[in-house]
């Protein structure tokens, strides 16, 4: 099997010519993405938080149910999405099947489970540290919640990362409701799966090993990002100290 | 603070709906598209990429090709998913219309499926002029084949000729009747790892690139015709639908310049796809 | 103090009691906090001082009894405050952690940037304004749970065992700040494990042990003798052995 280099040469080429439909897949991919984790994580942060903050009959339910959908297979939410959108369905008016818009709604439905449980563990343990004292200065749930999203948004980070890690990495829902369209809704994994039925096996690594550097820089940057906040904070102290509480 | 928070959040709400609307530009509202259920045969053959642009040129329709399992094409197009449906099982495609889910049936093309298998041929099945003859000699060896197994228009064909050939392969499934209940090139990708038979469709076999010690061992017969037609859906079920974009390019289809561009489709230098439109439209 | 004209004190408590499940871990109090002193609670491990504070402070409720305050809900919250035994940090700058106490409250903008200064300055970390609290040592984290108090500008301040944590240099530090406060008219209750404290601190001194307020006497006189002889052997360091004798039922939840 010399399949690794044919992927490694094939991947080289369409980076290195700078392919005009690898990067129309790759923006797709990106833009499909970070757009789902985004909605995804102005639902599932706050909810994840309130989870922990709020006391209401249910919560315990919702918490083990948030916890099982993290296990929600793509094909299912593409399915469910499919029967939404489809002409047939309840939403059918909207026109959306085999957009990217489609693609959206069901990598959202199966990204917000995932940020707001690993939220609700974060935000669990932020606040049985801070609750006496954020109730000690009167702080009710409402203004707790924000606090908490902020103080642990270095955490959070890693949340968000496992959403966006799910979103760009699933191929069936994606596959269900985009259609793989070319030039419309065709992204790096259901490229990716249309060239393994081609048979090129080689390319289709090759877009795999594409796909992966995407993933790793992404995260890398966000890392970087955080480093990068929390070393300019400490730079500006006077002398060097020892952390003696979890920071 | 709280107010601030909330405003960001607001914020970036506006930002996650604003990036897909300012930059899919492919789905403005000037777009003038159809959208074609077909199957993964077809497309993988790379057939839509030669004939599609040369469509688009002329009228200036945008042709969206949905790519499944001629079943999965079906269920699209009843639900009113797709404006024309594109497949190759003309039973199913007859029962479609007149089920009343279409206008009417358009013969476009035809090719064939053929019989590959591992170069040793251990069922002795190489240049057989009878298909059931074959299959009957594979099933008698107890011969690993690698089936769709999802109802697509292939998997139906191949589940017709077991018929004739006295066979119920799937008595035997999970022995040496694999059904993988996938698309045409993952059950290729699959017989070729087994070194098992399969059923394809030529165009397919010649644009996969993964044959390993696969060959084509039995072709020609005339039950191994395979027909693609086209049906516009019916409006009159899913008013939405384009029905006159869809008839636009069905009737381009069928028309010279259609007919045309399908024969001079050539893959590694052989003809793919052979045009048999009755009553040649001008 | 925000609210010079409308005092929140007396804080009086009517037959407080607060249990968890089966055990009664507050028996019976009843006692009032007045204007003036610094108040000290002692006892052993168990004897209730840290649920005293809390429920004081509202962060509990109680069990049966009831505790009130001569001023609406809303007054009291803000005329009071707490410090933890163990400095409990925002993951923000020094600066920001005051800021957001005092944004709680409710504080302007324009005023904030004042009061976090001078709070700063009071408890020396004026200098460590920018740094992220958390990197901070225990003894600086919890000068700046003072000052966040400070700043506040509160009628009642409950410490929590404040020094508990510390070494003596830092505990000297404590001391001070805490008495600067005092000093400013604010009403101290504190409760500590170091009878030195008790002593440098205390202008009154409430002695409690397994849920019960024993003993309640100004801080000379508990010293010189007090008339408990649970509060004497306490006073001896006899009353762990003392306790043990009798059975062996622990209350250790108010750590």
């Amino acid at each position: 099997m010399n399949d690794f280099g044919d992927a490694l040469a094939a991947a080289a080429t369409l980076v290195v010519s700078g392919n005009p439909e690898l990067i129309e897949i790759v923006s797709l991919s990106l833009k499909v993405s970070f757009s789902a984790v985004l909605i995804a994580s102005v639902i599932g942060l706050p909810l994840g938080a309130a989870l922990v903050l709020f006391r209401f009959p249910g919560r315990l339910s919702i918490v083990v149910m948030l916890n099982a959908l993290m296990g929600l297979p793509p094909v299912v939410v593409g399915l469910i999405v499919y029967l939404l959108l489809s002409r047939a369905g309840p939403l059918g008016i909207l026109g959306l099947l085999f957009t990217p818009y489609a693609m959206i709604i069901a990598q959202t439905i199966l990204v917000t489970p995932i940020i707001a449980a690993l939220t609700r563990q974060l935000v669990e343990d932020l606040w049985t540290e801070y609750e006496e004292q954020l109730r000690s200065l009167g702080a009710g749930p409402f203004r707790a919640l924000p606090t908490l999203l902020w103080d642990g948004r270095f955490s959070l980070v890693t949340a968000v990362l496992a959403g966006f890690g799910r979103a760009s990495a699933e191929v069936g829902a994606v596959m269900i409701v985009g259609g793989n369209i070319d030039h419309v809704t065709r992204v790096m994994t259901t490229a990716i799966a249309l060239e393994v039925s081609k048979g090129d096996l080689a390319l289709a690594l090759g877009l795999g090993m594409i796909l992966l550097a995407l993933s790793a820089s992404i995260n890398a940057a966000a890392f970087l990002l955080r480093d990068i906040t929390r070393y300019n904070k400490r730079s500006r102290t006077i002398s060097p100290r020892v952390t003696k509480w979890k920071t | 603070m709280t107010s601030g928070f909330f405003r960001s959040c607001l914020i970036m709400t506006i930002i996650a709906s604003t990036i897909p609307l300012s930059s899919f530009n492919s789905v403005t509202a000037s777009d003038r598209f159809i959208t074609v259920a077909s199957t993964t045969s077809t497309r993988n053959s790379g057939l839509y990429n030669h004939i599609l642009p040369i469509f688009t040129k002329k009228t200036g329709i945008k042709v969206r090709v949905v790519a499944v399992g001629t079943g999965q094409a079906i269920k699209l197009a009843q639900n009113g998913d797709a404006d024309a449906l594109f497949v190759h099982h003309k039973p199913s495609e007859e029962s479609f219309v007149r089920a009343g889910f279409g206008l009417k049936r358009l013969d476009v093309m035809y090719n064939d499926f053929i019989l590959v298998g591992p170069n040793l041929d251990p069922a002795k099945i190489e240049g057989s002029n009878r298909i059931w003859t074959a299959l009957k000699n594979i099933a008698d060896a107890n011969q690993p084949f690698v089936s769709r197994g999802d109802d697509s228009g292939t998997h139906k064909k191949e589940l017709s000729l077991w018929k004739i050939s006295g066979n119920n392969p799937q008595k035997s499934s999970g022995d040496w009747y694999r059904e993988t209940g996938s698309g045409m090139g993952a059950t290729l990708n699959t017989a070729s790892a087994m070194s098992a038979y399969a059923l394809t469709d030529r165009s397919t076999w010649l644009k996969f690139a993964n044959k390993g010690t696969l060959k084509v061992l039995v072709e020609g017969d005339i039950q191994l015709f395979n027909p693609y037609g086209i049906i516009v859906v019916n409006p009159a079920l899913h008013p939405h639908v384009k029905w006159k974009d869809a008839e636009a390019f069905a009737d381009w289809l069928i028309s010279k310049s259609g007919q045309m561009a399908i024969a001079k489709y050539k893959i590694k230098g052989q003809q793919a796809f052979f045009p048999n439109a009755q009553g040649l439209k001008k | 103090m925000e609210n010079m004209n409308t005092s929140i004190l007396p804080l009086a408590l009517n037959n407080v009691s607060f249990q968890i499940g089966e055990m009664r871990l507050i028996k019976d109090m009843t006692c009032e906090f007045n204007t003036g002193p610094c108040t000290t609670v002692i006892g052993p491990n168990g004897a209730g001082k840290s649920l005293l504070l809390r429920l004081c402070h509202g962060l509990i409720l109680p069990s049966s009894g009831n505790i009130t305050w001569q001023a609406d809900e809303a007054a009291v919250t803000t005329a009071q405050a707490m410090v933890f035994q163990r400095p409990i940090m925002l993951r923000r700058t020094v600066a920001a952690n005051v800021d957001y106490a005092l944004k709680l409250r409710g504080v302007p903008r324009n005023k904030r940037q004042d009061r976090i200064n001078s709070a700063l300055s009071q408890v020396g970390l004026k200098r460590l304004l920018d740094t992220p609290a958390h990197v901070l040592s225990v003894g600086e984290q919890q000068k700046l749970a003072l000052a966040r108090a400070w700043a506040l500008k509160p009628e009642v301040l409950f410490l929590d065992e404040p020094t508990a944590s510390l070494d003596p240099a830092a505990t000297h530090d404590v001391e001070e700040i805490i008495q600067a406060i005092h000093n400013e008219g604010t009403r101290i209750i504190m409760t500590t494990h170091d009878l030195g404290q008790a002593r440098r601190m205390a202008d009154e001194v409430m002695f409690l042990h397994r849920g019960r307020l024993l003993e309640r006497a100004a801080a000379k006189e508990f010293f010189a003798g007090p008339k408990n002889d649970l509060a004497q052997a306490f006073l001896q360091g006899e009353l762990l052995w003392w306790r043990l004798g009798k059975d062996n039922r622990r209350l250790e939840n108010d750590d």
